[in-house]
């Protein structure tokens, strides 16, 4: 399958095909192919167990599939992940930094890890851009929420990925703070050409930041296409509400022709198909 | 965009990076960087005054006064390589940062390397206090043993090393359960490494064991250059090739560890 998401006929910042995961009897990802096109920000949606986690752990090489391949910045990530690992980076709530060292030597230590110039000049004009300087000499395992949060984000900026693995970017923030951070992405974004895959729950979120949406549910992206798209498609008023009702399988509960990926070259960067 | 930078297959600077972040948390708790100093200074204070009760009871230990100070010396060693190995890779543990670490450029071997150079800061910060302690308080000097000394001190810090290998192997595998044998399994090989007696005091059958591990060699030369006064090349290449031997197999078995760990998803799992 030669299918493109780029107009432009560059090959995607992520190629996956055929991607299986099994723990034992359980199919974690069940046979999934997706592209993201250089410059986009594309969400992959689901709920608990669908398969997100898992899906960005094998993008990252954290996680090894059973089947299929993954390319990451024209890179086979299964043959060899490391020329491509100091290019990309990734944030999550649920893997925190090191409680015990403090804002600065946790950032410190992965700018040195990623080969950052300068190391310590960058983590200054990072938390000059993310607003906390003041919190720099503080230990990490100190911070809120929302402070962990953005100290999260900076470090997944530190070495100005071309690709951003995101998982809940807002996750533990203020409204205020929250949209604050998206301005910040929609910013990097644009300014760096920067490619994004988030993970996320926040549906006001995704409509916002996203040009792509997958849906999974059960190890499977069961459709896709732009916010406003599937939105149309499901005959809803917001992604929320074609959230619940695939989340609920009331999708027909079966894969349908948007799910797949266009075979047409030319079919550009929307992934929509018809209504099922 | 950022341009695009060559990633070399061993870098000099992740390894530093990662040795800097284990220094911070080693100065950012003062009980944790005492205990480094506290076991070696209690032990040698309790066998410094063991070593002078058999002083004045008996002609032979006269000999042997040094001979067991120097062998609670060099057991630290051993000890305090394989704790400094294997305590800096239960921190990533305990702070569930192995998933982070591994989705920066840095390699497992360089993971490994990191954590030696860690557990040689470590075991220089525990021991030498006690080994310049000993000498006011019992006018012994483990220095006085000369080069041998750094031959006795680099296999025994590989022999750690070695261990310590095996045991993050066992945490990555069984997660933190397995993490009390960061402290118990280097007591295993005590008993059959002639640390404070000679390997024929051991059974016949326990022999060749002993003989296979890098540490009885060791023990059995400090005693030639303390008691004989001779620096037996013999045991120091015998010391060598095992250890070389066993840090081969070491490192394979982390490294395939490793690979089970990504293909399980337990990078992302471990923590407390």
């Amino acid at each position: 399958m030669e299918a493109m998401t780029h107009s432009s006929g560059r090959r995607p910042a992520i190629r996956v095909r055929g991607l299986h995961k099994r723990f034992d009897e359980v199919k974690a990802v069940d046979g999934i192919d997706f592209d993201v096109a250089y410059g986009s920000v594309v969400a992959l949606l689901g709920g608990n167990g669908a398969g997100k986690t898992t899906t960005l752990s094998m993008l990252l090489g954290l996680l090894l599939p059973t089947d299929g391949s993954i390319e990451v910045l024209g890179q086979d990530m299964l043959q060899d992940r490391y020329p491509v690992l100091g290019r990309i980076n990734f944030s999550s709530p649920y893997v925190e930094l090191p409680y015990r060292l403090s804002v600065e030597q946790n950032l410190l230590v992965y700018a040195r890890l990623y080969g950052v110039p300068q190391a310590r000049a960058r983590v200054r004009q990072l938390a000059r851009e993310l607003d906390f300087g003041a919190l720099l000499g503080r230990r990490t395992g100190s911070l809120s929420s929302g402070q962990k949060t953005r100290v999260a984000l900076a470090k997944a900026l530190v070495n100005e990925p071309e690709l951003l693995l995101l998982d809940e970017p807002t996750a533990s923030l203020d409204p205020d703070t929250a949209d604050w951070v998206r301005s910040y992405l929609e910013e990097y974004c644009r300014r760096m050409g920067a490619t994004v895959l988030l993970a996320s729950h926040n549906m006001a979120e995704v409509e916002r930041l996203c040009d792509q949406v997958m849906m999974m549910r059960a190890g499977r992206i069961v459709d896709r296409g732009t916010p406003g798209a599937l939105i149309r498609r499901y005959g809803r008023r917001n992604l929320e509400e074609v959230f619940l009702d695939i989340a609920r399988g009331r999708n027909g509960g079966h894969e349908p022709e948007a799910a797949r990926l266009p075979e047409d070259p030319t079919h550009g960067g929307e992934i929509d198909g018809a209504a099922p | 965009m950022t341009p695009r930078q060559r990633t070399s297959i061993l870098s000099l600077r992740r390894i530093g990076a990662l040795i800097l972040r284990y220094w911070y948390l080693l100065l950012g708790s003062w009980p944790r960087f005492v205990e480094l100093a506290y076991w070696p200074t209690v032990q040698m204070i309790l066998w410094g005054f063991i070593s002078q009760f058999f002083y004045t009871h008996s002609s032979w230990v006269v000999q042997a006064f040094g001979v067991l100070l120097a062998a609670v010396l060099l057991w630290d060693t051993l000890f305090r390589a394989e704790l400094g190995f294997s305590v800096s890779f239960l921190e990533e543990m305990w702070s569930r940062n192995l998933g982070q670490l591994f989705v920066t450029p840095l390699r497992p071997y360089e993971l490994v390397l990191a954590l030696m150079g860690m557990s040689m800061i470590r075991t220089l910060i525990g021991v030498l206090p006690a080994m310049l302690l000993a000498i006011p308080l019992y006018h012994f000097s483990i220095f006085e043993l000369g080069l041998p000394l750094i031959t006795f001190f680099v296999n025994l810090m590989v022999s750690g090393w070695v261990v310590g290998l095996i045991v993050i192997s066992l945490i990555l595998r069984n997660g933190l359960g397995a993490e009390s044998l960061a402290w118990l399994l280097i007591f295993a090989v005590a008993p059959i490494s002639g640390i404070y007696y000679p390997v024929d005091v051991l059974p016949g059958w326990l022999q060749p064991i002993a003989w296979a591990l890098p540490t009885s060699h060791v023990f059995e030369g400090m005693r030639a250059v303390l008691i004989d006064g001779v620096f037996r090349a013999d045991l120091f290449w015998n010391a060598v090739g095992l250890n070389v031997l066993y840090l081969v197999i070491g490192t394979a078995v982390f490294l395939y560890v490793f690979r089970v760990a990504r293909r399980r998803g337990l990078l992302l799992q471990i923590g407390e």
